[in-house]
């Protein structure tokens, strides 16, 4: 059936009234947006949580509203919001909806309804996940793994309520990737436009897709851990909890095994940073590709190396699993599928830089944000490789060194895509321009404010301070310098905090005040920046589909009357 | 094209056009790669069914894993799934919606048989949090049972609008359900 490449409105669901049109939309443009806002505005609160942490490690004792219980909390719910409600939403459901259709050349996703439900099952979990601050005991503080047997158990904040909330509400979330991911697999393999072969889609889309399919397969793995705490939880099982001792009292649970829990998370945890990290290698590729004015370096490779990286994610999960105890021979071979991945890893960053290489860089923010991207991604994929070996993990387990590893090349890397990205994409959405010197401004600030945050904890974490404590107190292995330290980390991560102001006043100001922009202002030559409306209308292309004859990399050919082809052009 | 010539094309250099073949139907591309993920969750419970029996033993302290009987009624309703299976092969192929009603009605059917499979446990003293092999079970024919009815739901409609595609999507769902039945019951049956 080719109802999809037929220059057919039929299939499309259209809006008669606002509220078909803004609320319970079915254009993916719009529950891309739906999806945009609801992620940044739940990052928002846990930017405020890694504030607050702040405030207590820098400054012990000087804010006693904040209590180890409260602390515990913050730390756990940052941590679970920044990976799943945050990252995995913005990149998947924001930019995943809004330029794969756009950038294949469909007019909407495949099943739009289920695109629509998606999004409202998300909203419900991100419901859910507030709730937990709301319900008795406040939410978990178990850590964003919510490792058992301590997440359910007395001792651990919120272990009655707050341990529930979540858990609900990462099953619903599941529910709702699954129906979102189904969408963006299933609209790549079958709604693109004539001539749009698998390799002539932009790595963006490949990027998106490869995460899309990772998140299908890994996804479960949580969705099936959620349950069965749950069941242990509220109905009495024992799947993960042992016999044990609490408050002095044997536990009714018996033979149950965390370990296994462990394996679970981690199944579904390894291949989520990947679910975060791939999307952003895609976009940051058509970034640097764009304003280079360079055709992308190795494209074949750089696709080949994006699916790669994504089967390999999946061999990888023990290596978070070091401290747990295990068969030395697991640790050897999970250490080497681990270092393996540094493989098509490197090639994809000679790519960037190769395709840098004598390009017509264009200093823009988009770009400025794609250059920070392959400092932190280098950075923090280092250090990585330390934490890889097993012998080298186990000191360093549980310490700052593992936070600023893990903040550097999964927190900071795909955030400044995702700048990079909205900055990018921003005149084509909304159709209208932001300012460059407040964009140059917050850039300069977030960048070298990531590195004054970061740097210094691989230090601390070398010196063995670990995380997740409240307060370090006087212990004889902490030198004096480490609360300097600290102390000038929390002050440097407010003035990041406070900087983020100025992204979101320019883009809301931008809005309404910002100048008309020009439909393709980087002069780009994939299909998103082709259509005939800007900002895109309902269907995207007009009367007629594009047809594509070349790929979405043709920047300063020789010969050509500018320096750059769009991939609609035909050949000669 | 094999998907080998697709990832190796050289989409730089000037080619011909490439000719597009008829793609299939959206609706299968989606349910096949929700095979993926349900197989996937099947799998790893699966896996930690296998991990949690074996793992108390291994450990060295008493075995706790105390396996449920296996009753007439698990056969039975085995039966009816493969016939709701084999109703709704016949509706794919001959294009017979009445046969697929007749699927749908068995496939209800066998949910019935698993309500009352639970009510036979329930009676007989095997509780969900008795016994780990009891909580295994009653998750896993919790979870399939829930994707039978998403099943039911989704044949509801396509018989509504007596759509043969949808009949015969619904068909294959079918199928891969009876397989994961097999496998689950295999596994209940065997340990």
């Amino acid at each position: 059936m080719a109802t999809t490449l037929a220059d057919d409105l039929r299939p499309l669901h259209h809006p008669h009234s606002w509220v078909t049109k803004y609320v319970w939309s079915q254009d993916h443009k719009v529950i891309a947006i739906q999806y945009s806002v609801t992620a940044i505005s739940i990052g928002l609160v846990a930017l405020v949580l890694s504030a607050l942490m702040r405030l207590q490690l820098g400054f012990p004792g000087l804010f006693p509203a904040i209590q180890p219980d409260n602390y515990l909390q913050f730390v756990s719910m940052h941590g679970m919001i920044m990976v799943v409600y945050l990252l995995t939403a913005l990149l998947l459901g924001g930019f995943g909806n809004y330029l794969i259709p756009l950038m294949i050349g469909a007019r909407d996703m495949v099943f739009p309804f289920v695109n629509m439900l998606s999004f409202w099952f998300y909203l419900l979990s991100v419901i859910v996940l507030v709730a937990g601050f709301f319900v008795p005991g406040g939410p978990t503080g178990a850590g964003w793994t919510l490792y058992p047997p301590q997440a359910i158990t007395e001792g651990t904040p919120g272990h009655q309520w707050g341990i529930a909330t979540m858990l609900v509400s990462l099953a619903i979330f599941v529910a709702a990737f699954t129906m979102g991911g189904l969408n963006y697999v299933t609209t790549v393999l079958q709604a693109r436009t004539r001539g749009m072969t698998l390799m002539r889609m932009p790595l963006s889309v490949w990027g998106i897709f490869t995460a899309s399919v990772m998140g299908l397969l890994a996804f479960p793995a949580l969705f099936v851990a959620a349950i069965m705490m749950l069941f242990d939880h509220f109905a009495g099982t024992s799947f993960f909890m042992p016999t044990m001792q609490s408050m002095g009292a044997i536990t009714d649970t018996q033979g149950g095994s965390p370990l296994l829990f462990q394996h679970l998370f981690w199944f579904f945890g390894h291949p989520e940073v990947y679910i975060v990290a791939l999307p952003a290698f895609g976009i940051v590729s058509d970034l640097i590709s764009v304003h280079a004015r360079r055709n992308i370096f190795g494209y074949r490779m750089m696709v080949w190396a994006i699916v790669i990286i994504g089967a390999l994610s999946f061999l990888v999960w023990a290596h978070h699993m070091y401290v747990s105890g295990m068969n030395p021979y697991f640790g050897f071979f999970f250490a080497t599928s681990t270092l393996i991945i540094a493989i098509p890893t490197a090639i994809k960053v000679y790519n960037w830089l190769l395709t840098l290489w004598r390009g017509d860089i264009h200093l823009r923010v988009p770009m400025l944000f794609a250059i920070a991207f392959i400092f932190t991604f280098i950075h923090g994929g280092l250090s990585g490789l330390f934490l890889g070996n097993v012998s080298v993990d186990v000191p360093l387990s549980d310490t700052f060194f593992v936070v600023a590893h893990f903040h550097m090349v999964m927190g900071v890397s795909p955030v400044l895509v995702i700048f990079g990205a909205i900055y990018h994409w921003y005149p084509k959405i909304f159709g209208r321009m932001w300012n460059e010197t407040l964009g140059k401004l917050h850039f300069w600030i977030t960048f070298l404010g990531v590195y004054a945050i970061f740097l210094p904890m691989h230090y601390l974490g070398i010196l063995g301070v670990p995380r997740r404590y409240y307060a370090l107190g006087e212990t004889a292995f902490i030198p004096q310098s480490v609360h300097l330290a600290n102390a000038w980390i929390s002050i440097a991560a407010l003035i990041v905090f406070v900087a983020q102001g100025m992204f979101f006043f320019n883009m809301i100001w931008s809005l309404f005040r910002g100048p008309r922009a020009d439909p393709n202002p980087w002069g780009a030559a994939s299909l998103e920046w082709l259509t005939p409306d800007t900002p895109p209308g309902h269907g995207n292309w007009g009367p007629h589909l594009p047809v594509v004859h070349r790929w979405a990399y043709d920047y300063s050919v020789p010969g050509a009357a500018r320096d750059f082809i769009p991939q609609t052009e035909p050949r000669t | 094209m094999s998907i080998l010539t697709r990832l190796t094309e050289k989409s730089w250099e000037p080619g011909a056009q490439p000719v597009e073949r008829d793609r299939p139907s959206a609706g299968a591309v989606g349910t096949v790669a929700y095979f993926g993920v349900a197989l996937v969750m099947f799998s790893l419970l699966v896996a930690a069914y296998l991990m949690r029996m074996g793992l108390h033993g291994g450990m060295g302290h008493e075995h706790d894993w105390k396996p449920m009987p296996d009753p007439p009624l698990l056969w039975i309703n085995t039966l009816v799934l493969a016939a709701s299976s084999v109703a709704w092969e016949v509706a794919r192929r001959k294009r017979m919606v009445s046969a697929a009603a007749f699927g749908a009605v068995l496939g209800a059917l066998f949910l019935g048989g698993q309500l009352l499979l639970w009510n036979h446990y329930q009676a007989a003293g095997y509780a969900l949090s008795g016994n780990p092999a009891n909580a295994f079970f009653y998750l896993l024919t919790a979870l399939h049972g829930l994707h039978i009815v998403g099943g039911l739901f989704a044949a509801g409609r396509a018989l509504a609008a007596a759509n043969m595609r949808n009949i015969a999507l619904c068909a294959l769902y079918w199928h891969f359900l009876l397989v994961i039945w097999l496998v689950l019951a295999a596994l209940l049956l065997s340990t």
